[in-house]
């Protein structure tokens, strides 16, 4: 278990280290940060200074070196833009991604494995059909038109629901999030839901196929054969096996979610991390794109640690590493 | 009183399969009686209808198949429509069941405690400590050495035999009047097989419970039967006492089946004495379905052989009977 932990670790540095020297040198590929950040009216000896403030004065090479020796002490630069430390400035606005993200995980788990459950046990029923119809539109529909769709019917046509920013907040068990208000939660609605809707029918697909398959298993038959009552053969015989798949990917799907939640929060404006990112690309401002990328990929990291533990734990017969089954 | 109702009495019954393909008669015209304690042996080629028989009997019947006429009686009592709780208090409880392959009947997730206190559960108000001291004891007695620690395992910590003995244990844990044992050993190694049907005979024989006992191998059932079905593409071809169908088989299959019970055991090979494979019950052929196959063959197997009484206890679908029936 340590070692596996330790190993897994070590790919994970490998990985951002990698990544980082691709965001850094890419980001001025894409354009040179100067031009983006300098008035050009400003005089010579004005912009020297400015540039020189920015350490962007030195060969590209020199500045990733100096941006690596200071990543290892935590420090991940400070924002061309807004002159705060980009880590913090990525901080301030992981919560409202977060809890887009958490509400998102929350539709596709409480509306995907129920009605996948339903249309694997009932395939050819009319409700099913439904349910699978829909749930390919919503693989297959971009999110933004959905988005943008979903503001013209709910917020503009029928006027329920407010179309953009984040809602009321409020604390509750020293936790400061707009899910505990009924303003922030009528915010949240379309966006999450917005967010949700490929992972909906991810969930949707899986569930049902992996009850199709179960119900043909000997084991389900079996069950069956024992007299077993049919609550009990679907909730205990048949979900906990196919909810081993289902959350092994929702897990890995969750840093996704957060990911790609860019196009959610823009539509929306969403002040997310998402947004942050859109807004810094324009301007070029690699601090904060390189320190973006580098959270992302230790999320997507510790989320592939936490699936594979979780893994273990609901399936007896996978065990971690470097223990014997 | 009356004389005592049979355990269970399957009187013509019929499940069919209704495919894209076609109609498939996977149990056509079906009839036998189990009487208390007795071990039936149900006999045939593979895809020659004994699974979906035993399912028949439960009622665990899927789409797209249907029991389409009979009648199947536990102890007197008719299954076939019976309300869907009435069966599911019957399964298990007055009815077990034993699969073919140990590796896939127990839930891989669940552990083995919980796999056997459930069976008891599910049809009585047993605490759960009685249940769980129950499911302890019946481990011990199809011979699962230190049951407690087996208990807090995954089926996959177990070999096959274990598991196999496992899932009979669950099949007596609640003293049913009969067992369907579909194949129980063909997928162990052969000295399991034997501690396997020694285990389930033993049990059968101390706690009174009826046995139906399905298999293709003529050669289990030769030394555990009472009384033996023949089975060939969906019907019953030949029925009769164990020793008396083996000494002396009517039905050139049973014939050809016995031909070739091979004296030592070499799996796979045996059915090769008779010649051609099993038909395609999509399109058996006009007539006696064994037609294409049977060395005694005439214009009159182009008629459909119904079910005769050659001697006594015996009975038979075929015009040519191999011997000319039993000495007396
Ligand atoms: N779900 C099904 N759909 C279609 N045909 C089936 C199905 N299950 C069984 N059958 C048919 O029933 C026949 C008998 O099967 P089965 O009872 O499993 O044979 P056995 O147990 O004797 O090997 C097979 O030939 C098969 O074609
Ligand atoms: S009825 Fe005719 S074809 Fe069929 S088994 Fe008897 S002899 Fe052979
Ligand atoms: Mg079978």
């Amino acid at each position: 278990m340590t070692a596996f932990a330790i190993r897994r670790l070590m790919q994970s540095a490998i990985v951002v280290l990698v990544m980082s020297v691709i965001v850094f040198f890419g980001v001025n590929i894409v354009g040179d940060p100067v031009d983006m950040l300098i008035n050009p009216e400003a005089d010579q000896e004005d912009i020297e200074i400015a540039i020189r403030a920015l350490g962007l004065d030195k060969p590209i090479g020199e500045q990733y070196l100096f941006f690596l020796k200071n990543a290892f002490s935590g420090n991940l630069g400070k924002s061309f833009i807004f002159g705060e430390p980009a880590l913090q400035l990525i901080l301030q606005r992981m919560p409202a991604t977060m809890e887009l993200a958490l509400a998102a995980l929350f539709m596709a788990i409480v509306l995907g494995i129920p009605l996948g459950l339903y249309a694997g046990l009932r395939p050819h029923s009319p409700f099913s059909r439904i349910t699978m119809a829909t749930s390919i539109l919503g693989f297959s529909l971009p999110t933004f038109w959905v988005g943008l769709m979903m503001i013209m019917v709910f917020a503009v046509m029928l006027g329920w629901l407010p179309s953009t920013g984040r809602g009321d907040e409020a604390t509750f068990l020293g936790v400061t999030s707009s899910l505990f208000t009924m303003n922030g939660l009528s915010h949240m609605v379309m966006p999450a839901l917005n967010l949700a809707l490929l992972k909906i029918s991810l969930v949707i697909r899986l569930t049902r196929a992996g009850t199709r398959e179960a119900v043909l298993q000997d084991y389900i038959k079996f069950a069956r054969a024992k007299g077993l009552r049919q609550s009990r053969i679907i909730f205990v015989h048949l979900l906990k096996n196919i909810l081993i798949p289902v959350i092994t990917v929702l897990g890995l799907e969750f840093g996704g979610l957060i990911a790609f939640s860019v196009v959610t929060e823009t539509i929306f404006a969403w002040p997310g991390m998402g947004k942050l990112l859109i807004d810094s690309i324009q301007q070029l401002d690699r601090p904060v794109i390189v320190a973006y990328l580098i959270i992302i990929v230790l999320i997507f990291v510790v989320l592939n640690l936490i699936v594979d533990i979780m893994y273990s734990v609901l399936d007896p017969r996978v065990r971690l590493g470097d223990r014997k089954a | 009183m009356s004389a005592p109702k049979p355990t269970l009495a399957v009187e013509d019954l019929c499940t069919y399969f209704f495919t894209k393909s076609g109609v498939v008669k996977a149990v056509d015209k079906v009839s036998f009686e189990i009487g208390a304690g007795e071990v039936l042996g149900l006999v045939g080629e593979s895809g020659s209808g004994k699974t979906v028989t035993g399912f028949s009997i439960v009622g665990l019947i899927d789409q797209p198949g249907r029991i389409v006429s009979g009648s199947i009686r536990y102890k007197g009592e008719e299954l076939i429509g019976a309300s869907e709780e009435r069966l599911r208090h019957i399964r298990g409880n007055r009815i077990a069941m034993i699969f073919q392959d140990p590796t896939m009947t127990l839930n891989p997730v669940l552990r083995i405690d919980t796999q056997l206190v459930e069976a008891i559960t599910a049809h009585s108000d047993t605490d759960a400590r009685t249940a769980w001291e129950q499911s302890r004891d019946a481990l011990g007695q199809v011979g699962i050495p230190s049951p407690e620690e087996r208990l807090k395992c995954y089926p996959h910590e177990l070999s096959g035999g274990m598991r196999q003995r496992v899932a009979i244990a669950i099949a007596f844990l609640n003293k049913p009047n009969l067992i369907i044992a579909d194949e129980p050993t063909t997928a162990l190694d052969v000295t399991i097989q034997a501690q396997i049907i020694y285990e389930a005979q033993t049990l059968c024989r101390k706690t009174g419970t009826a046995l139906l006992w399905i298999t293709h191998d003529l050669a289990v059932v030769a030394g555990l039967a009472d009384r033996i079905c023949v089975m060939y593409a969906g019907r019953i071809v030949e029925e009769g006492g164990a020793d008396n169908v083996i000494d002396r088989p009517l039905h050139p299959y049973t014939a050809g089946l016995i031909g070739s019970v091979p004296s030592h055991n070499r799996r796979g090979k045996r059915l090769a004495q008779i010649p051609g494979s099993t038909p395609s019950l999509l399109n058996l052929p006009e007539g006696c379905a064994f037609r294409t196959r049977c060395k005694f063959n005439d214009d009159t197997c182009l008629e459909e052989p119904e079910v005769t009484h050659p001697a006594k206890d015996r009975s038979l679908r075929c015009f040519h009977p191999v011997s000319r029936g039993p000495a007396p």
